[in-house]
């Protein structure tokens, strides 16, 4: 670059960053970088499998990687150890909902296990499954046909606002709980690990049991979430489903800091 | 800057000039008589700074609301008769809710337009009350409230406070899940009031809560006597802003007794009329972009179940907090009655803070002993208390909104929900404490290079050897009109504590000098011309 060229960049530039609007530019900039780049990292990683091996096999491969992987906190016989609670009995169901959403491996102690990217395939998730329910009965992993979000959407969504709300938002976008735990949004979580976790209780949510919530209004609350994810919102952007708090702060940055531009703009003397 | 007026004041002169615009004028004239209004009008002057707009922002989404209000009642049913919802919105389809419930559904997916509308009207009442609170820090932080405005002051904060009341009737009509919750806890305060608190819920709700009749009472309110008494207070706003002359930041040329600015004709109704059609452009702009109160999503209103995250509309927000950051365990039964201080305590807390700012301006008038009349703005760091006092307001009143939204903090920054709450009651106490001395501190350092740069200019960074090897950076000085604006504030000193005609020293005049000696205790005093001069000599 040559020097003469530098120097009116450099004056360009300068003028540029007195401009009334640089800051609200700026800050523009900033914020689509900062999303796009999270967009980018958090695009799920998705794994696809073949079909499941034969069951002696798969106890085998399960053991396997139960003894690797699981049984420093749960224990080589799932007995449980003051790091993590035996597994006797929690069944298949919990076992697909804990490592298919990559809550388990543990990334750390903490209040409450977290979502990560899931740390085993398909069928070596089913194969720990198998394996953890051979030991003694639990609840299985749910019927393909509980699964098809085909029910009944508004009995499914009355279902979801008595027995759900409180914890997980009405609109399923999360919600705090005591002492660091907290109820996750729901957007994003399959049919399966919805049914599950429904029937497991995992972390700090309570268990529903088909006799509180019979496998069809399980089928007919999936139904509800998944209409609601599925389809697009009739009003614009959502703003994260979050209610009044997301729509003040966007108000008071957004639309107040674009009048409050106009204003300076309208009032600026002319150079 | 010429002013031109759209009638004439001589039909003789008119009928020379002659053209369809002339003649029409004068025919409206010599029927009303209005070219005297227009004339008077049309040359008020109005000064020119960005921050002179936002109560016109107030005023626009005003207009803004009242229109696509107008559109919404046409298709809204205020009744809380029980229907079953046959509209298009699948996941309601047959439930069964009120008829209020069931026709804003009918409006958000059922008549064309009506989604628009409706998250127009919400978008533009958030608008409407950000906008008052943003006017109403200018107004503060400037010291605009000084005589004889104080009562415009009181009307302003008026109509902020009435401004809520419309905002939260408006929330409620819906009748969803999140609109009764908010009901609930305004029925839970209510019914927190010892010895009425009971009764008056009963009467409020016509019944045990949430009863069949609150829907339509709220509806009343919201359309028609709120509407008429805000209508009212914004045209006593604007006569008192008419009467006063508007005020002006201190400049060269700016006095207590001109307006410096462009006339209302042509060049300011021009950009005002311009600028309602952008505010109304933007706000047009988020409701079609932007969701707003999707009660599609909430559902229809039943007393058992309580969505987490439920939190009012912004303005509401403070009060919300309040109720959350109020420690546990106030509660006592005494005269058999039990005494909800856990209730009691953030009305309590609410109503003082509310009266204290509706008040400031003749507090700070008695303090002051002020009884001049001021048309020039203060810049901030020249009232350093005032400042600080505001600057108290606001941490205070940011701790309790802030804390009406404790759950999504402690869910989005991963924190535990006690912890945020201790650190918010935290902040609601000390935080005032520290804004005021932080802000005070940094209003006199301000005064100081304020001071400075009056007195001595701006560093240039040219180092200059004198001939007898003495080295010295040249100072730019400021041009006169720069300065004038650093030099031309009044420096106020403390009261001086005098007998009264008895020769006696009262309590309340002791009382006010201590006041006073707090207020303006610390203080830069402005350059004086001797100092100016003798700085000259210097350079």
């Amino acid at each position: 670059m040559s020097r003469t060229s530098m120097a009116t960049a450099a004056k360009t530039s300068k003028k540029g960053r007195r401009h009334p609007l640089a800051n609200v530019a700026l800050i523009a900039i900033g914020l689509l970088f900062s999303g796009g780049a999270y967009a980018a990292f958090s695009s799920a990683t998705a794994s696809a499998d073949e079909a499941e091996p034969s069951s002696q096999e798969q106890l085998q491969h399960g053991e396997k990687l139960f003894a690797a992987n699981c049984a420093t906190c749960h224990g080589m016989n799932l007995e449980g150890t003051e790091n993590g609670p035996t597994l006797i009995g929690v069944g298949a169901a919990s076992v697909d909902f804990q490592v298919g959403t990559g809550r388990m491996p543990l990334q750390m102690q903490g209040p409450q296990a977290r979502v990560k990217p899931k740390q085993f395939s398909e069928s070596d998730t089913s194969a720990l499954a198998a394996y953890v329910a051979s030991f003694a009965p639990g609840p299985g992993i749910p019927d393909e046909k509980y699964l098809d979000a085909q029910g009944d959407a508004a009995n499914g969504a009355e279902l979801f606002r008595i027995n759900c709300a409180m914890c997980h938002n009405v609109a399923g976008a999360g919600g705090a709980l005591t002492e660091g735990k907290f109820a996750p949004p729901l957007t994003g979580v399959s049919e399966a690990h919805i049914y599950e976790a429904m029937i497991t209780g995992p972390q700090n949510m309570p268990v529903f049991n088909d006799a509180n919530l019979s496998p069809e209004d399980k089928r007919d609350i999936i139904t509800a979430l998944k209409y609601a994810e599925n389809t697009p919102s009739v009003g614009g952007f959502g703003l994260g489903s979050l209610g009044p708090v997301s729509e003040g702060l966007f108000i008071w940055i957004f639309g107040l800091g674009s009048i409050v531009a106009i204003t300076v703009w309208i009032t600026a003397k002319s150079n | 800057m010429s002013t031109t007026t759209a009638t004439t004041s001589s039909p003789e002169a008119k009928k020379a000039s002659g053209g369809f615009t002339a003649a029409a004028s004068n025919y409206i004239d010599e029927r009303t008589s209005i070219s005297a209004a227009v004339k008077e009008f049309g040359r008020k002057v109005f000064p020119d700074h960005w921050s002179f707009l936002l109560g016109e922002v107030a005023l626009y989404s005003f207009v803004v609301i009242l229109l696509s209000g107008s559109f919404l009642t046409f298709f809204f049913q205020a009744s809380m008769a029980e229907v079953h919802y046959d509209g298009s919105y699948v996941p309601l389809k047959g439930v069964e809710m009120s008829a209020a419930m069931a026709s804003t559904l009918d409006i958000s997916f059922d008549i064309r337009g009506g989604l628009l509308m409706r998250q127009i009207h919400h978008w533009a009442a958030l608008l409407f009350v950000a906008s008052i609170g943003l006017h109403m820090l200018r107004i503060y932080f400037t010291g605009a409230f000084r005589k004889p405005r104080e009562l415009n002051w009181v009307i302003g904060f008026v109509l902020f406070i009435l401004a809520m009341a419309e905002g939260f009737t408006g929330y409620s009509l819906p009748d969803d899940l999140l609109s009764g919750n908010g009901l609930r806890i305004i029925d839970g305060m209510v019914k927190g009031i010892p010895l009425i608190g009971t009764w008056t819920s009963y009467l409020v709700f016509g019944g045990e809560f949430p009863g069949d009749q609150i829907v339509g009472r709220l509806y009343t309110l919201h359309i028609l006597l709120l509407p008429a008494i805000v209508v009212l207070f914004i045209a006593l706003h604007l006569m008192f802003v008419v009467v006063h002359k508007h005020t002006q930041y201190p400049g060269p040329g700016k006095t207590q007794r001109n307006v410096v600015g462009f006339p209302v004709l042509p060049v300011y109704a021009a950009k005002a009329g311009g600028f309602f059609f952008i505010v109304f452009g933007i706000i047009a702009l988020i409701g079609s972009l932007f969701t707003i109160n999707p009660v599609w999503n909430y559902g229809p209103y039943d007393p058992s179940p309580v969505s987490a995250g439920t939190q009012p509309d912004w303005y509401i927000g403070f009060a919300d907090g309040a109720l959350r950051l109020v420690p546990p365990h106030l509660e006592f039964v005494w005269l058999s009655h039990t005494w909800s201080f856990n209730i009691i305590l953030p009305l309590l807390v609410i109503g003082v803070f509310i009266v204290l700012v509706l008040l400031y301006p003749f507090i700070e008038g008695w303090i002051t002993g002020d009884k001049r009349e001021h048309h020039l703005l203060d810049r901030p760091r020249n009232a350093p208390t005032r400042t600080a006092i505001g600057a108290a307001g606001v941490t205070f009143y940011a701790a309790l909104w802030a804390a009406a939204s404790s759950d999504l903090i402690a869910t989005h920054f991963q924190l535990t929900m006690e912890g945020v709450i201790h650190a918010l009651q935290a902040m609601l106490v000390i935080g005032p404490f520290i804004a005021y001395f932080v802000t005070k501190r940094i209003c006199l350092a301000l005064q100081k290079k304020d001071r400075e740069i009056a007195l001595h200019g701006y560093e240039s960074g040219r180092i200059v050897r004198l001939p007898g090897g003495e080295y010295i950076e040249v100072h730019q000085p400021v041009d006169e009109y720069e300065r004038w604006k650093l030099v031309s504030h009044d420096s106020y000193k403390p009261l001086m504590i005098r007998p009264n005609s008895r020769g006696k020293i009262t309590t309340g005049q002791r009382f006010r000098a201590a006041l006073s000696r707090w207020f303006f205790e610390d203080r830069i005093a402005p350059v004086t011309q001797t100092e100016i001069d003798r700085s000259h000599d210097q350079h």
